[in-house]
C-alpha cells in the first residue's frame, strides 16, 4: 500500500536517529541523531492529520463540493506539529552552544574523550 | 471574580510573567530583582497552599483556559475543547513539593550564585523550572504535558551547565539532555498514537473512551519507559549522578522534584489514564522490579564514592526505589479485595515518601553546596573537621543523614515504616531488601558526616552566610514538623493524593461530567 510509505519513513527515520544517538561517538553526530529522531515524530504527527485529497481546513476559504469535515485534513496535529518545531529548534541551540563549550573546555568532541565526570 | 476559581491559571501564570521581568528589573537594581523573586516564591507557596487546601477539603478543581466559567469545561459533542488544567489530590500535593523546595532554593541562591554574568537570566530560568513542574503537575491535557516536559528540560539543562566555566558542568548538562530529549520525544509519539486512535488530547477524555488493544500497549510502554527515563529509575539512571553532581546546589535541590514530577507523570498515565483498564498486574510488577533494582543498585554505587554530591545524587535513585516500589504494590494489588485494606497503605507510604524525599534529599544537597561554597571542593577526602566552625551547616546534615536512612523521630522513618508493613504483606523478601538498602544508606551517611564533619579542624572556615542558612532552615523545619506529626500529614495530605489517583472514576467525571 502507498499510503503506508510515510508511516514506514517516520520508524526508518527513528531507527536511524536512535542509531546515531546509541553509537556515534562524535558530539555533533548525536545532535542530528536527535533532530533525526524528532523529524520522525513530526512527520508522524503530520501524517496522522493527511486526508488524501484533503483541503485546508479554513471555511472562508472552501473550494466548493467540499464535504464538512471530512473533506479537510485535521488541524491539530498540524498545531502540534508547529510547537514540536520550535520546541525543537530551541532544544538545538541549547544542544549546539553545549557542543560549543565542551570542544573550548576539552579540545574533542568524542565523547570517549569528554568523560571527566567518570573519573 | 472568584480568586479561589483563577488560582490554577495565576499559579502558572504569575512566575512566567516574573520571569521575563525579572531581567529588566536585574538592570535598575540588583537587590529589588533579589526581593522581587523571593516575593514572588512566597506568594507562590502560600497560593499554592491555599489552593491544596481547597482541593484536599472540595475535590478536583478544574481551570478551563480561556472560557468565560473556568470551572466548567464546554464540551461540543462529547468532546472537551479548550486546554483543561485539573488539579487533583495528588497534583496539588505534587504542586506543594515544587512550590516549597523552589522558595528554599530561590532564598538559598541570593548568597550561593555569587559568580557568573548571567545571574539576572539565573533567576528567570528559576522562575520557568516552576513554571514547568507546576505545569506539569497541573495539566490535564497530554499535549501540554509534553510542552510543560520541555520547558522544564530546556530550563533545567541550561541552569545544570550555569557554571560553565567548569568542563564537567557542560558535560553532565549535555547528558541531561540527550536523554531527556529523547524521553520527551517518545512521550510525542506515544501521544501521537493516541491521537490517532481516538481524536482527543484531554487525559479523561481518552480515558473515559479507551479500549485495551495494541496500539494502547504501545503508547504504554513508550510512556512508562520515557517517564522511567527521566525520574532516574535503574535501567537509565546513568544521567542523574551526573547532572546533580554537577549542577549549583540550589538547582540540584530543584532537580529532585523535577524528576519526581516525571514520577507523578509515569503515576497519572499509569493510574488516571490506564488505570484498571491495562494488565496493572504485570505493570505493578515491572515498577516493582525498577523499584528494588533502583534502591540496591543506586545504594551499592553510592557507598565507594568519594564526591560528596556524586555519592547523594547515588541515594537520590536510590530513594526513588522507595517510591516505585511503594506505589507499584498499590498498582499491583489495584482491584483486588486486599487493595483497600494493604495496597492504599503501601501507596500512601509511596506517596509520602516522595515529599519526604524531596524536602531531605534537598537539604543534603543544599549542605553539600555549604561546603562547596566554603572548601571549593566536592572531594571527601579533602575535607575535614568542618564540625568546628560550620555549627548550623552541621546540625542540618544530621538531620538530614538521619532522616533519609529512617531513623525516627523524622520523616524517613514514617513513610519507609509503611512501605516496609505494605511489602511484607505481599512479599517479605521485598521488605528485607528495603530494610536492608536503608541500613546500607546509613553507612555511607555515616561514612560522609565521619570524613566531613568530624575529626581535628583543618580548614579555617567560617559558617555559611545566612541566607544559605535560612534555605536549608525551611526544609528541615519541614521535615522536624512531619516527623512530628507523621499521623496529620498522611490523614490530610497524603491520603487525598492517594485516593485521587486510586479513584479513576472520579478524575474522569470532573471533566466529563456525570
Amino acid at each position: 500500500m502507498i499510503w503506508n510509505i510515510p508511516f514506514i519513513t517516520v520508524i526508518v527515520l527513528i531507527a536511524v536517529g536512535l542509531y546515531a544517538v546509541l553509537f556515534k561517538r562524535n558530539l555533533i553526530k548525536i545532535a542530528v541523531g536527535i533532530t533525526i529522531i524528532e523529524s520522525g515524530v513530526n512527520l508522524f504527527l503530520i501524517t496522522l492529520g493527511y486526508r488524501k485529497g484533503g483541503v485546508a481546513p479554513i471555511y472562508t476559504n472552501l473550494p466548493p463540493n467540499v464535504e464538512i469535515p471530512k473533506g479537510m485534513v485535521l488541524p491539530v496535529p498540524q498545531a502540534l506539529t508547529l510547537t514540536s518545531i520550535v520546541i525543537g529548534v530551541a532544544v538545538l541551540a541549547l544542544i549546539l552552544s553545549f557542543t560549543m563549550k565542551i570542544y573550548e573546555h576539552y579540545k574533542s568532541l568524542d565523547s570517549h574523550i569528554v568523560r571527566r565526570l567518570k573519573e | 471574580m472568584n480568586l479561589i476559581q483563577q488560582m490554577p491559571a495565576i499559579l502558572i501564570g504569575m512566575p512566567l510573567i516574573a520571569a521575563f521581568l525579572t531581567p529588566i528589573i536585574d538592570r535598575v537594581n540588583k537587590k529589588i530583582r533579589n526581593g522581587f523573586v523571593i516575593v514572588v516564591l512566597i506568594l507562590e507557596e502560600i497560593f499554592m497552599i491555599t489552593l491544596a487546601w481547597h482541593v484536599f477539603t472540595n475535590g478536583i478543581a478544574i481551570y478551563t483556559m480561556g472560557a468565560s466559567n473556568p470551572s466548567i469545561v464546554p464540551l461540543q459533542a462529547a468532546v472537551p475543547i479548550r486546554i483543561v488544567l485539573e488539579i487533583d489530590g495528588m497534583s496539588a500535593f505534587m504542586g506543594l513539593i515544587s512550590a516549597t523546595v523552589c522558595l528554599a532554593a530561590g532564598i538559598y541562591s541570593i548568597s550561593f550564585i555569587k559568580e557568573g554574568n548571567g545571574k539576572g537570566k539565573y533567576y528567570t530560568l528559576l522562575l520557568i523550572m516552576l513554571v514547568g513542574m507546576l505545569g506539569m503537575e497541573f495539566t490535564g491535557d497530554l499535549f501540554n504535558l509534553f510542552v510543560f516536559l520541555e520547558i522544564l528540560s530546556i530550563t533545567s539543562c541550561a541552569l545544570i551547565a550555569y557554571r560553565n566555566w567548569y568542563g564537567d558542568a557542560v558535560e553532565g548538562a549535555f547528558k541531561y539532555m540527550v536523554v531527556s530529549n529523547i524521553a520527551a520525544l517518545f512521550v510525542l509519539f506515544a501521544i501521537g498514537l493516541l491521537y490517532s486512535r481516538y481524536d482527543l488530547l484531554n487525559i479523561a477524555a481518552i480515558s473515559k473512551i479507551m479500549e485495551y488493544g495494541s496500539l494502547e500497549k504501545i503508547a504504554l510502554v513508550l510512556l512508562v519507559s520515557a517517564f522511567a527515563m527521566k525520574c532516574g529509575a535503574v535501567p537509565m539512571h546513568f544521567w542523574a549522578p551526573d547532572s546533580y553532581t554537577v549542577a549549583p546546589a540550589p538547582i540540584t535541590a530543584i532537580l529532585v522534584s523535577a524528576s519526581q514530577a516525571s514520577l507523578y507523570a509515569l503515576f497519572r498515565t499509569c493510574f488516571s489514564l490506564y488505570g484498571n483498564l491495562m494488565d496493572y498486574h504485570s505493570i505493578g510488577i515491572v515498577l516493582i522490579l525498577f523499584g528494588l533494582l533502583s534502591m540496591f543498585i543506586g545504594v551499592t554505587m553510592a557507598l565507594p564514592q568519594k564526591d560528596i554530591k556524586r555519592l547523594m545524587a547515588y541515594h537520590a535513585v536510590s530513594q526513588t526505589g522507595y517510591m516505585l516500589l511503594g506505589v507499584g504494590v498499590g498498582l499491583y494489588l489495584l482491584g483486588s479485595s486486599n487493595f483497600n485494606t494493604y495496597g492504599v497503605k503501601a501507596m500512601e507510604g509511596g506517596i509520602f515518601h516522595i515529599i519526604n524525599h524531596a524536602m531531605y534529599k534537598g537539604l543534603l544537597f543544599l549542605t553539600a553546596g555549604a561546603i562547596f561554597y566554603r572548601l571549593k571542593t566536592r572531594n571527601l577526602n579533602e575535607m575535614g573537621g568542618l564540625a568546628h566552625t560550620m555549627k548550623f551547616t552541621s546540625i542540618f546534615f544530621i538531620i538530614g543523614a538521619l532522616a533519609i536512612a529512617g531513623i525516627p523521630p523524622f520523616n524517613g522513618f514514617a513513610s519507609k515504616l509503611l512501605i516496609y508493613e505494605a511489602c511484607y504483606k505481599v512479599n517479605p523478601i521485598l521488605s528485607i531488601i528495603a530494610m536492608l538498602v536503608s541500613i546500607l544508606t546509613l553507612a555511607s551517611f555515616v561514612k560522609v558526616f565521619h570524613s566531613a564533619f568530624m575529626g581535628p579542624k583543618l580548614h579555617d572556615v567560617e559558617e555559611a552566610p545566612k541566607s544559605l542558612l535560612i534555605g536549608m532552615g525551611i526544609l528541615t523545619f519541614v521535615i522536624i514538623l512531619f516527623g512530628l506529626f507523621p499521623g496529620w500529614v498522611v490523614n490530610n495530605i497524603v491520603h487525598p493524593a492517594v485516593t485521587a489517583l486510586a479513584n479513576r472514576i472520579d478524575y474522569i467525571n470532573a471533566v466529563m461530567g456525570g
